[in-house]
């Protein structure tokens, strides 16, 4: 995740620039949220505005060649006049000015990760030793955090569906309580029970599947079928994708049996780590 | 007289869960209105990213946020190490609200702080206090 300050855009319309058209700027606007980019709308205060970030670009109507005055040291700022731009002359002029200020570029990854909603959590780990993708860690104080948003699985709610306390949130997921919704104590029944179940089943979905894949491993070792082995373990995974919400594609990009393992020993070690230092 | 709060507006860029309707129908209303207001792309890429631009909202006084859930956007700031104070934040839904409702809270200079203050679940139906008054 790049830490590097964003680019930031002002719609100016203060002292120096021309008002925009209400549909002028609503259309400036569109074209650069739709890119990825934060705009303040301004009719003046500039000097907040560039208080305020490092990478600034001020868009105006400056036809008249009256720039507001600029003094701030350590800010990187361009004015450009967007008179006449089309939507996508003006995406243009803003990308070059990222790109000539390496700014991050903005939409190459889907921002899904887990939020935790720490009035709720209890710090219990059971979403690091869940994860095997590394996404959690906890902090200096052992406290439960996302770590490595990246590595999380695109759509994957999984981890919020063993937490007991509802305290995992994806705020882009389609239904509550996970999309933030308040949490109701039904939620709560549903989720408690979800663990029940599961435990019931032999542990989480992948123990599950890890003992599936054992059992599927000790029949194909005989039958030395590649084929039937592979079938064996689709099969697998699209039960627990049509079970747990899990998407599909996320099960099948899933490591080997004994990578998932390693990992989720690993994940587990470092759960129980950060329990005895609490 | 008090300051006006801030207005700040997530366009939720990277998802289909906000209605698009709702979501272009208030962003018209602020281009038409002339009010000033921040406008940013995705709020929980900016908090995957830590912002810095996140603190500064988060102290900047009052804000009116309209955006999601107020629980995810509570926590979204928190994670960006920018936790927004709970008695001058409202954040409007727009996953739920009508762009009217939305449009007509941002409009009122008054706050009506929202934000969940610790760990609040709804009851069942029939263990609210007017089922309770019922029975």
């Amino acid at each position: 995740m790049s830490l590097n300050q964003a680019l930031h855009l002002v719609l100016y319309e203060g002292a120096g620039a021309e008002a925009l058209t209400p549909q002028s700027r609503l259309a400036a606007m569109t074209t650069l949220l739709d890119r990825g980019y934060a705009v303040s709308r301004t009719n003046g205060d500039i000097a907040l505005v560039q208080n305020r970030h490092t990478v600034v670009m001020v868009l105006g109507q400056f036809a008249n060649g009256n720039l507001p005055p600029v003094q701030q040291p350590g800010v990187t700022i361009r004015f450009q006049d967007i008179s006449g731009l089309d939507g996508a002359q003006l995406a243009a002029q803003v990308e070059a000015f990222r790109a000539e200020t390496s700014s991050p570029k903005h939409g190459e990854w889907k921002p899904w990760f887990p939020v935790i909603d720490y009035d709720r959590c209890t710090n219990c780990m059971q979403c690091l030793s869940f994860c095997l993708f590394g996404v959690y860690g906890v902090d200096t104080n052992q406290r439960i955090q996302v770590q490595n948003h990246d590595n999380c699985k695109t759509n994957c709610p999984a981890c919020s569906r063993v937490c007991p306390e509802a305290a995992i949130m994806f705020p882009k997921y389609k239904a509550g309580p996970i999309n933030g919704d308040v949490v109701s104590d039904a939620d709560l029944q549903r989720e408690k029970m979800k663990i029940d179940i599961s435990a019931l089943l032999g542990g989480d979905v992948y123990q599950m599947l890890r003992e599936r894949s054992e059992r599927a491993k000790s029949r194909f070792s005989k039958e030395r079928d590649a084929d039937k082995a592979l079938k064996e373990r689709q099969k697998c995974l699209v039960k627990l994708a049509q079970s747990g919400e899990i998407p599909a594609e996320v099960l099948m990009a899933l490591p080997s049996p004994e990578e998932i393992q390693r990992r989720a020993q690993e994940a587990k070690a470092k759960a129980e780590a950060a329990l005895a230092k609490q | 007289m008090s300051a006006a709060p801030r207005i700040l507006y997530c366009n939720c860029t990277y998802a289909q869960v906000v209605s698009k309707e709702v979501k272009e129908a208030v962003l018209r209303k602020l281009c038409e209105s002339g009010v000033a207001f921040e406008a940013v792309a995705d709020l929980c890429e900016m908090s995957a990213r830590k912002d810095p631009s996140l603190q500064r909202f988060s102290n900047c006084g009052k804000l009116k946020i309209a955006a999601c859930y107020p629980r995810a956007v509570k926590w979204l700031f928190s994670s960006a190490n920018a936790a927004l104070p709970l008695d001058q934040t409202e954040v409007l839904n727009m996953r739920v609200q009508s762009a009217e409702e939305v449009c007509s809270a941002i409009n009122n200079l008054e706050i009506q702080p929202n934000l969940p203050a610790g760990k609040a679940a709804v009851p069942p139906a029939n263990e609210l206090p007017a089922a309770a008054a019922v029975a």
